[in-house]
């Protein structure tokens, strides 16, 4: 198998660069998405009585988990699309100006 | 035919079922005339947009079990089921982060495609096919459960295995004539289909029997009911436990050990368990729920159609926005049908909280609104008729995309001409159809949620991980991902077939066993706790110990899996790999 050409865009540097931004990204998002998963029922099993505190009819978990972690979700996708497009696009520019230079 | 005469039809819901069929295989028709070569077939032409490829994805996973098994859950367990819908909805999150647009960017035709691809290796492909079909049927037997369950509510008296055979037969017809780009335009519309059919009556029986938050106040408060309110049976759950975490569904087996332990000090530990135990088994399910989303074939296999990555990232979005809205109504029939129908505790099965769906609607008959009643009780028919057909439809896809792409085209004949591989496809939909449709007359008995956990936690602990580390990971070895993706996926089946062996088939010394280690059997009806950090390990170590045999042009791979496609390095690995006569 013949390795890919050395320039710019082949380089190792670019494709650490290139993953490491990705990554940080997501990670940051799934962090966000991963505390609400994991605090919810660890706050049901330490403040019982909190979490059942009625909201309107709701207690809260119930209106946590069945209402507000739609919406929640969806905010956190919205914010990484536009990140990800927009990192997409600063990764293409920075690749073609490395390749001039 | 004497027999469905006999029967007791309420005309509205049968002509709205049988609408909601003519219409799909209308469709399918039409779509067929549109559907050309084998790119259309297989993943639509890759030209379906942000918005037509959101329904039909939302249209496709929402299946019989959240249409109908997510209410009945919720009106079983209360807040606890309640992870199901949230989890399935928001599963999309770490396929959006994670997976949706390297993998769109690798373009391959299919999963197997993916892992061929991606290590070199046509073994591999071997492997994956066998766990896209594996996966494949077991989803698809709780989807047929769905047809001979509901058509048994619409026509009574006739037998399941009959509604399992007439869906099976329409949906295998509609596929093989249309392929993916037929099933697209199907799946889109069942997605409105069944927003329209789980949303209208919820307003419509709020108006007239009071809301959501009503009747869900009515449990466990000191407070007289706002609203009207049954008396529960002896099988119901009781108000305090159903609204609260940690309630029935996740402490049936310390329960269970403690209807015959030994000793009031015995009694005394295993009580002391129960919390923990139950916030064990829930953070297993999130697990299995989350992850078994992002490593689902049917669905994966639907992020090659769209046009370019950032269209696959868009679309992942919009999906989560669709079903996560048609996720908040499910429940509410739960909550209702408790206050409402509660005789429905007392049956189990099709005949039990799993109808409660179908069921609610015809109450409006006793409110002085029958032909109400009865129209919005066909309505919801509906929508469970487009439930499980559309699912069906994107899982026969799936795995006849398996078996004529990855088995005929690339494994026996090679060779073959783009007309032999659309021939084979159809052949292949007419035998995994006719496969799909004998599992299903064999699961009259297992319940629908059952079979689709057990399907989410055997792709969590294979599929997915073997997706996240090759986009992520340049070490990775095609042993490292066989190994983990074997061994999580082969894992995670023996725990869960233990527990069916137990429940389904009544198996006295497992039950015994179960009831003496009641954390095993967590730890057995939800594997994905461990059997997803298993299959990673596996992938990790076995990598590490096969270093040498990493894919010599990874770096090529990986960038083709990150680069903008701006750059055009899918097009130059392209013309690379046919350079080498790949």
């Amino acid at each position: 198998m013949k390795e890919p050409p050395t320039d710019h865009v082949h380089s190792d540097a670019f494709l650490a660069k290139l993953m490491r931004d990705q990554l940080k990204l997501s990670i940051a998002c799934a962090l966000c998405f991963a505390v609400a998963l994991i605090a919810l029922p660890l706050l049901n099993y330490w403040q019982p009585e909190l979490m059942a505190r009625r909201i309107g009819g709701f207690t809260l978990t119930w209106l946590i988990l069945g209402v507000l972690f739609f919406p929640f979700v969806w905010v956190i996708s919205y914010v990484f699309i536009r990140r990800s497009i927009a990192l997409e696009e600063a990764e293409a520019q920075a690749a073609k100006d490395g390749s001039r230079s | 035919m004497n027999v469905l005469l006999a029967m007791t039809v309420d005309p509205w819901i049968a002509a709205l079922a049988l609408a909601t069929v003519a219409v799909t295989v209308a469709m399918g028709f039409w779509s067929a005339g549109k559907s050309k070569s084998a790119g259309d077939f297989f993943v639509a032409g890759r030209s379906v947009s942000v918005g037509w490829n959101a329904s039909a994805i939302s249209g496709e996973y929402l299946s019989a079990a959240s249409f109908m098994g997510v209410a009945g859950m919720v009106m079983l367990n209360g807040y606890d089921a309640l992870w199901y819908p949230v989890c399935y909805a928001c599963g999309y999150l770490f396929l959006l982060l994670f997976i949706a647009g390297p993998l769109r960017r690798f373009g391959a035709y299919t999963i197997p495609d993916f892992a061929e691809g991606r290590y070199d290796s046509p073994l591999f492909r071997k492997i994956a096919v066998c766990f896209v079909l594996f996966i494949g049927f077991f989803y698809t037997m709780p989807q047929m459960k769905g047809a001979g369950t509901t058509l048994a509510y619409i026509f009574p008296g006739l037998p399941y295995w009959a509604g399992v055979v007439v869906v099976g037969a329409v949906i295998t017809l509609n596929v093989s004539l249309g392929g993916m780009k037929g099933i697209t335009l199907v799946q889109a519309f069942q997605y409105w289909l069944k927003m329209f059919a789980i949303a209208l009556p919820v307003f419509v029986l709020a108006s007239v029997v009071g809301h959501y938050h009503e009747h869900l106040g009515a449990n466990a408060s000191a407070a007289p009911a706002a609203v009207e309110r049954k008396a529960l049976p002896g099988k119901a759950p009781g108000d305090a436990q159903w609204l609260a975490p940690f309630g029935s569904l996740t402490t049936k087996a310390v329960d269970n050990a403690l209807k015959s332990a030994p000793s009031p000090e015995a009694k005394a530990e295993l009580e002391a368990a129960r919390r923990p135990y139950s916030l064990l088994y829930t953070y297993s399910l999130i697990i299995a729920l989350v992850c078994g989303t992002a490593g689902l074939p049917h669905i994966l296999v639907r992020f090659y159609t769209n046009p370019d990555g950032v269209a696959a990232k868009r679309t992942t979005m919009w999906v989560m926005i669709l079903i996560g809205v048609f996720y908040v109504f499910p429940p509410v029939y739960g909550v209702l049908g408790r206050s409402l129908t509660p005789e429905l505790y007392d049956a189990v099965g099709a005949k039990g909280t799993d109808k409660v769906v179908l069921e609610l609607p015809t109450l409006l008959a006793g409110k002085d609104h029958p032909l109400l009643g009865s129209i919005l009780s066909g309505i919801t028919c509906a929508g469970a008729f487009a439930a499980f057909m559309s699912t069906f439809s994107g899982l026969l896809v799936s795995m006849t995309g398996a078996l004529a792409h990855d088995i005929y085209g690339r494994i026996l004949r090679p060779q073959s001409t783009p007309e032999q591989r659309l021939k084979a496809f159809k052949w292949s939909a007419v035998i995994v159809g006719g496969l799909a449709v004998a599992l299903g007359t064999q699961v009259e008995k297992p319940n629908i949620n059952f079979l689709v956990g057990q399907a989410f936690a055997i792709a969590a602990a294979s599929y997915f991980p073997l997706l996240f580390m090759s986009v992520w990971w340049r070490g990775m070895t095609m042993k490292g991902a066989a190994a983990g993706m074997l061994g999580g996926g082969l894992a995670a089946l023996a725990a869960i077939t233990l527990t069916t062996l137990s429940d389904v088939y009544s198996v006295k010394s497992l039950a015994d066993f179960w009831v003496a280690h009641p954390l095993l059997r967590i730890l057995c009806e939800q594997p994905a706790i461990w059997a997803v950090p298993l299959s990673i390990g596996l992938m990790i170590v076995v990598s590490k110990a096969t270093s040498a045999q990493v894919p010599a042009d990874v770096r090529m791979k990986m960038l083709v899996l990150h680069a903008p496609e701006a750059l055009g390095l899918k097009q130059e690995y392209i013309k690379e790999h046919e350079g080498l006569g790949h």
